[in-house]
This record gives structure tokens, sequence and C-alpha cells, in this order.
């Protein structure tokens, strides 16, 4: 029941989408911390939305909880309009893919069955069909290996397939987990800093992927800590300090607003880490 | 070239050449006698006349010689013009120092072991002749000279273009010569002339491999599918038919299937799955005892007699379902308390069987005593306790049940590969190589784990159905953790995730110790450091699959390299093999 009901935050942007994602109260408790606390989140469709927040401000955390590796404490993530499960093989089945601020590629697969993994889910070939080499494997192997193929080309690794993930220049094993996750046939695409540690040119290169990406029709969620490429990239921008949500706006409000300044450069009474 | 460099490469010449002059002494040394008597090994006290191991020791110096020659040469090769250019040019693909190391090593050790063996067999080392301390000192400058000597750059024989027919023709000479070396170590009596048997095959196949050549054969072997596997499921038939009726031999190359069969199901469960079960004997012994219970013998328990495909599957079955239950609720923890709970189920298995006596339990299988007498199977009246004479040649009773644990073991194999190479197989690596990963990306973690465990129970089930038959009695006793102990070994040792290593590694494992009951006191101690030094020098195993390989070796960038070079030919199943 994906009507277009709008979240009291809304802005202009995203006035008559539909809401895709929608993360209401998520917090995350490890012991007495709380790394997430009572965040909500509203993901409309097409839309590219920016995670920002100093170091240890419970972004990742908060990917963890949509996707469902962790179990949040209390609060629930609904996708287009039903509460998913916190098991991450449902949450990719409803069509949420993510990548890993520390790169989690298969070391020893090369990039092309890095990405057929990623088929995984939307293929459904058994034990059987694949001993007996029915045509059902046949066929599956088949579009599975051409749509493998066709996502490294997308991402700019047409030609690499053959090589082992392990052995790829770090700027193409972030493609890859790119592809990896576009694999699994996602609506919505989760990147965790997906240009940390980049030059100037490949930043630029993975912001014109981002959008090539939303071209196609997928939202975005994506958390970085390079400033000028988030307010280039974002529809709306969401800042998390302390596992809260400080502030939520455009790429132009959250911009001049102070009290990122502060959360970011610290005053005072925070130890934030300057450097982030 | 620089002074220094033209220097080195002057003093590896020197090296290169005192190895030749070894490998020459050890040839020299096999035309003088190396024992007074004549009991010792097969008769080594002639003069001039070499017996078949000298003779062997002959090949071995003569491969090292070409090795050592050809690195010698390669130079003055490249320097040279029109044929020899050529030959410069395919000599340089080889690993010849690499070939000559591994060859080094086998002479030392067939020396060391020729004198120990005559030592022993003719009490005291004052039995031994000139020709044997000679042919030690030979392979001990060999051996000493090669491994001076740097490896070089990794052999890469793949792309030298050749003709099928050329290739065809390789893998089928070598099978045939696997059959004949195989049918020539089994015929040896004498545990010293076997072991040196395989030590001198062990260094053939290590020369293979080092130079090079044996990538190329597998190459070729991956190019030929179909003839590779057709034509070693023929050498395997074919094997009962040298063995001119023997029924001791048969009787231990059908335990050695049955054993393979088993280790390669497990394989599937260790190797591609990469989950670590230290009780998968219980699945066996449940196959077994199923078949047992439902059999014609007198001590049967259960009377329902169902066609042995009925009871087979049955047995798969029931082995399948104890998985199941031993499966679901451990596999969603992680390795470690896996391999703990098989490990405690495998013990539970074998005491429930001793306990199903009548008196501590139903009396199901006669406990301790287990069920004796279990008659021969019979096909539509193919009595396989019959011996059969087909081409002038006695089958015998283990021939009968040899040829159907082929089928079994074909089947066995079939499910490896086919599952290896599919969607299931790559859900295997992921989940082997990063699980959390795997499972955000969409793997049925569980499901996956579940499958291997269960299947791969089904299996060793169905091999013990058979092995019921072939060992004539059940007894609990057999399916001890020692047992399941040496299952893991074969893969260890032989290689995780290859057909091809499990049934080396079964084979040795089950093979050797038959023939060398001598020393059936010692078994367990050197089995003990041959896993040592098999984890030190190569974990991943004699044949591993070379992805396991790159697991075992995370920082070795030569590996990547080499095994990135060979990728199109490694995992590609669809597209042919680029020219
Ligand atoms: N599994 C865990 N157990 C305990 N504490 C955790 C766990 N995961 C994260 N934390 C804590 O939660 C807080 C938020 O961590 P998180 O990784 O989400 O931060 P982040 O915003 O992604 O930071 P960065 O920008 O450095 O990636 C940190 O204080 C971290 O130490
Ligand atoms: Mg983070």
């Amino acid at each position: 029941m994906s009507t277009a009901v709008l979240h009291p935050e809304t802005d202009g942007h995203a006035v008559g989408r539909e809401v895709m994602l929608r993360a209401d109260k998520v917090t995350m408790k490890f012991g007495g911390l709380t790394a997430v606390d009572s965040v909500d989140m509203t993901v409309h469709n097409g839309e590219i939305v920016g995670l920002i927040g100093p170091n240890g401000a419970g972004k990742t955390t908060f990917f963890n909880c949509l996707t469902g590796m962790y179990l949040p404490t209390s609060g629930q993530v609904t996708f287009n309009g039903s509460v998913l499960p916190p098991k991450p093989r449902e949450v990719v089945k409803a069509g949420m893919a993510r990548t890993f601020q520390n790169i989690r590629l298969f070391p020893n697969m090369t990039a092309l069955e890095n990405v057929m993994v990623g088929r995984y889910c939307r293929t459904s070939s058994g034990a059987f069909t694949s001993i007996i080499h029915g045509p059902k494997y046949r066929a599956e192997e088949i579009a599975t290996r051409e749509r493998a193929a066709e996502l490294l080309d997308f991402v700019g690794l047409g030609g690499e397939g053959g090589h082992l993930a392990r052995n790829m220049p770090y700027g193409n094993q972030r493609r890859l987990e790119i592809a990896r996750a576009l694999a699994t046939d996602p609506k919505l695409l989760l990147l965790d800093e997906p240009t940390a540690g980049m030059n100037p040119q490949e930043t630029k290169d993975a912001e014109e992927l981002i959008f090539r990406i939303r071209d196609t029709g997928l939202a975005i969620v994506v958390i970085e800590h390079d400033m000028k490429f988030i307010f280039n990239l974002c529809d709306r921008v969401l800042c998390l300090v302390r596992g809260k949500v400080l502030i939520e706006g455009t790429a132009g409000e959250v911009q001049s607003d102070p009290r990122v300044i502060e959360a970011y450069i610290g005053s005072p009474k925070t130890k934030e880490n300057p450097d982030a | 070239m620089t002074a220094s460099a033209t220097t080195r490469q002057r003093a590896y010449n020197v090296e290169r050449i005192v190895g030749l002059v070894g490998g020459l002494i050890f040839a020299v040394s096999a035309f003088f006698p190396w024992a007074y008597g004549h009991e010792a090994l097969d008769d080594m006290a002639y003069f001039g006349s070499p017996s078949p191991l000298q003779w062997f020791a002959v090949v071995m110096a003569l491969a090292l010689i070409n090795c050592l020659a050809a690195s010698l040469l390669e130079p003055t090769l490249n320097n040279s013009t029109g044929f020899l250019k050529l030959l410069g040019r395919i000599s340089k693909r080889f690993g010849w120092i690499r070939g000559a190391r591994a060859l080094a090593i086998g002479m030392l050790a067939y020396a060391v072991l020729a004198i120990l063996a005559v030592a022993l067999e003719l009490n005291g080392l004052v039995n031994l002749e000139m020709g044997a301390w000679v042919a030690l000192v030979g392979a001990g400058i060999a051996f000493g000279s090669s491994m001076m000597l740097p490896t070089g750059r990794a052999p890469f024989l793949e792309r030298i273009p050749s003709y099928p027919v050329l290739e065809i023709a390789t893998i089928a000479l070598l099978l045939m010569g696997m059959l004949f070396a195989s049918a020539y170590a089994l015929s040896q009596e004498d545990g010293g002339t076997f072991l040196m048997v395989l030590v001198f095959i062990g260094a053939l196949a290590g020369f293979a491999i080092g130079s090079g050549f044996g990538s190329w054969v597998a190459t070729a072997g991956r190019r030929h599918r179909t003839v590779l596997v057709s034509s070693a499921f023929l050498v395997a038939f074919l094997f009962p038919f040298t063995q001119n009726g023997s029924d001791a031999n048969m009787s231990i190359a059908t335990q050695v299937l049955i054993f393979a069969a088993t280790a390669v199901g497990l394989n599937i469960v260790v190797g591609l799955a990469g989950l670590l079960d230290l009780g998968y004997i219980a699945f066996l012994g449940a196959g077994a005892f199923t078949a047992a219970v439902l059999s014609e013998s007198a001590f049967a328990t259960i009377n329902w007699h169902p066609p042995f495909i009925v009871v087979m599957l049955l047995s798969g079955c029931i082995s399948a379902t104890l998985g199941l239950i031993i499966g679901s609720p451990t596999l969603r923890v992680s390795g470690d308390y896996l391999a703990i709970v098989t490990l405690a189920f495998g013990e539970i298995f074998r005491i429930t069987m001793n306990n199903l006596d009548g008196s501590s339990g139903p009396n199901l299988v006669h406990g301790s005593s287990g069920i004796p007498a279990i008659p021969n199977l019979n096909f539509f009246g193919f009595d396989f306790g019959q011996s059969h004479v087909v081409a002038g040649i006695e089958l015998g009773r283990f021939a009968n049940y040899f040829f159907l644990m082929l089928v079994i073991m074909s089947i066995i194999i079939l499910v490896f590969t086919r599952l290896n190479h599919s969607r299931i197989g790559r859900g295997w690596v992921a989940i082997r190589e990063d699980e959390r990963a795997a499972e955000a990306m969409g793997v049925n973690v569980f499901g996956l784990k579940l499958l291997a465990f269960a299947g791969g129970a089904f299996l060793a089930g169905f091999a013990g159905a058979v092995k019921a038959h072939v060992d004539v009695s059940v007894v609990p006793d057999q399916y001890v953790f020692l047992e399941s102990a040496f299952l893991l070994a074969a893969i260890v040792l032989g290689g995780m995730g290859t057909v091809m290593g499990v049934l080396l590694g079964a084979t040795l494992l089950k093979l050797v110790p038959e023939k060398l009951r001598f020393m059936s006191d010692y078994r367990m101690l050197i089995f003990g450091l041959l896993m040592v030094v098999m984890m030190r020098f190569r974990p991943e195993g004699i044949i591993p699959n070379q992805r396991r390989a790159l697991e075992f070796h995370v920082d070795d960038e030569e590996l990547v390299e080499d095994v990135e070079e060979r990728l199109p030919y490694e995992f590609v199943e669809f597209e042919e093999v680029p020219a």
C-alpha cells in the first residue's frame, strides 16, 4: 500500500513522490551505549538522501539496522508499505541492497563471480536441476552471467570481469561492490562511504555513477564524510550526531546550519574528532 | 648484464653442473649392486643388470639431467637463431629448476629408503653394497645443488600451441600409464618395494607439476573433459582385469573405493561449503546399519527386504535425516561449535548402536556384536558373490563390488562437480569467503549449509549401504572417530575442494597402511608427522582447488598473479576456452 503519504518533515523535493522506506524511531543500544537513538527517516522513490555525521555518530549502525544485520532495540523499518523482518536475506529480497564501509567483497572470487553471487536471490535453480544440468539451470546460468557482465559494464568495469577481486585497485573494488549490490535488483541502494580513500577524479567518477544509478529509477541513501560530494549529490541530507538526528533538510539548509559545522569542528563541550 | 649478475649466473652454472654430475652418479649407481642378498627389495644384487627399482632410479636421474641441462643451455639457445631459438623460447616456459628440485627430493628419499629397507630386511647395514652408497651420494649432491638454485618464475605452459590429437593422446597415455603403475604397485608384496615405487611415482608427479607439464596436461584435460572423464572411468573399469582374479588386491581396491567415495562426499561439506564435520563416519554407519537391518541376513531384525535400490535410497534418506537433525540447530552458530557437535554426534551414534542390543534398548542391531552374515547382493539374478569369467579373466566377488562402487563413485563425483559449478557452488564460496557479506547479498546461508550437510550425509548413506554387503558384517566399532579423522585427513592431504585431490589422498591413506602392515605399530606416528608436514608446507593439500590455495595464502602475491594468469582456464564453464 504505497500511497503518496508524505512524512511531516518532507520538503518540496519529494512532494508527490511515494514513500519507499520509512524508518520509525529506530534505536540501537550496545549495552550502555545508544549508538542509534530513535532515528526517523523517509526515502522517496528516485531520491538521493545523504547521511552525514562525525565519526561514531551511528551512521553505519543505522544502516545495519535498516538492512537487518542488527536487530534494532526498538523501532521498525517499513519498506514499500510492509514491515521488514530483521533478516538480511528478506531485506535484499524486498529490494534493498547495500555496500560496506570497509569493502567486503569475496576476495578470492573473480569480479564477474562476485556480481553473479549478487544474482543469487533472484534465481532459484536448486540442487537437482544443477546436478542434471536441466533446462532451468542452463537458462538461469546464462542469464546470470549476462546480467553480471552487463552490470560490470554499467559501473565501468567492462573487461575486468576475470580479475580476482582481491587483486583489483581500490577504486575498482568500490565499483565492484556497487555492481554486486545492483545485481540483487534493488529498488533502494544504501552506500556506506562510497568514496572513502578515493582521489578527486575517482570521486567525480563515483558521483557520476551514482547519478546514473538514480536515473535508472533507484532511490539511494549515501553515507559520506566528503561534504562537497554530499551536497552536490543529494536531494536531502540527514545529519546524525551521537545517534540522534540533528537536522534534516535540503543540501542548502543543512550546509548552512551552524549546528552541523559545530558537530564536525566541535564546540568546547564535545570531544569529536575534527578530522572527520 | 652487470658484472655481478654475470658472476651470479656463472655461480649458478657451477651448481647446475654439480647437480648434473650428481644425477649422473645416481644413474650409474643403478648398474652396480645395491645389496648383498637377493631377498632384499626386488633383488638388487647384480652387476650391470639393474632390477626394476634400479631402472626407476635411472629414469629419475635422466629426468633430473634433462631439467638441469635444459636450464643450463637456455641462455645459449635464446642467443641462437632458427629452430634452436624456438626451442629456447619453449624451454623458457618450463619450470626446470622446480622440476629438478622435486626429482632431487625424490631421489634422496629413494636412496634413503632403499638403504633402510635393505638394512631392515637383511638385518644390518653391512648387507649394503657400494652401489647403494654411491646412489645416496649422487642423490645428496643433486639435492644440495638443486636446492641452491633459484626457482625462478612459475612455469606457464597453458598457452603453448598444441594439437587436439596430441592432447588426447597424452591424456590416454597418461591414464594407461596410471593403470599399469597402480597394478604394478599393488602387485608388490614387499612393503619396501611398494614404498619405493610410490616415491618414484611421486617424484615423477612432482617433476611434472614443477616443470609445468602438469598444468599443460590439466589444461588439455579441461579442453577435452569428456575424453578425460570417460577414459578415466574406462581405466578404473579395466583395473580388475589386471588382477587375474586376485581377491586380495581387489578387496583392498574395493575398500579404497568405498573410502574415497565417502571422502569425496565429505569434501562437499568440508571443501565446498567449508563446514568442519568431525563425525561424518556416523552417516556412513547409518547407511550401513540400515542396509544390514533390511538385508536377508538371519540376524536382520526387520522382516522386510526391499530391492537393493530401495535400500540404498532409504539408507541415504536416513543418513540425510540424521544430518538435518544435527545440522538444523548447529549450523546457525559459527564453525567451531559445529566441529564439536559433529564430533559428539559421531560418538553418540556409535554408543547408541552399541546399546540397541535388547537389554539397554530395543534390539535393533544386536549391540556391539552387530549384524553378521549379510548375504551378497543379487541384482536380477546376478549374484555378487559369484566369480564370473569375462574375456578369459576371472572377476571375483570383490571385482563385482568394485564395479558397483564405481557406479556410486561416479554419481558422487557428478554431484560434487556439478554443484561446485552451479549457483549453489558460488553461494558456498561466498559463504566461505565472508559469511556476513554473503548474507547481506541475499545468499541463503543457513539453507546452503544445511544442503551441504544433509546432501553429504545422503551420499555417505549410499556408500554405507554397499559397504554393509562388502564387509559381510556391520559392527558399531567400525565407525569410530578415528575413521572420521582419516576421512578428513584424506581431504587435507589430497586437496580441499577437488575430486582428484581427494581420490589421491584417500588412495594413499587407505592403500599404504594395507601394504605396510609390518609398520602398523607406527601408523599413527607417521600419519601425525605427515599431517604436521603438510600443514607447514602445503596446507591446501597436494592437488588443491585454486581458490582454496588462495584462501590459505593470503599474502602470496606470486600465487595471485599465477592464478590470475590461469583464470580463464580455471573457472570458465560455458564459453569455450580462448585459444
Ligand atoms: N557491534 C558493536 N558493538 C558495540 N558497539 C558498537 C558496535 N558497532 C558500533 N558500535 C559503536 O556505536 C557507535 C557508532 O558506530 P558507527 O560505526 O555506526 O559510527 P559511524 O557513524 O559509522 O562512524 P564512521 O564515520 O567512523 O564510520 C560507535 O561508538 C561504535 O563504537
Ligand atoms: Mg561508518
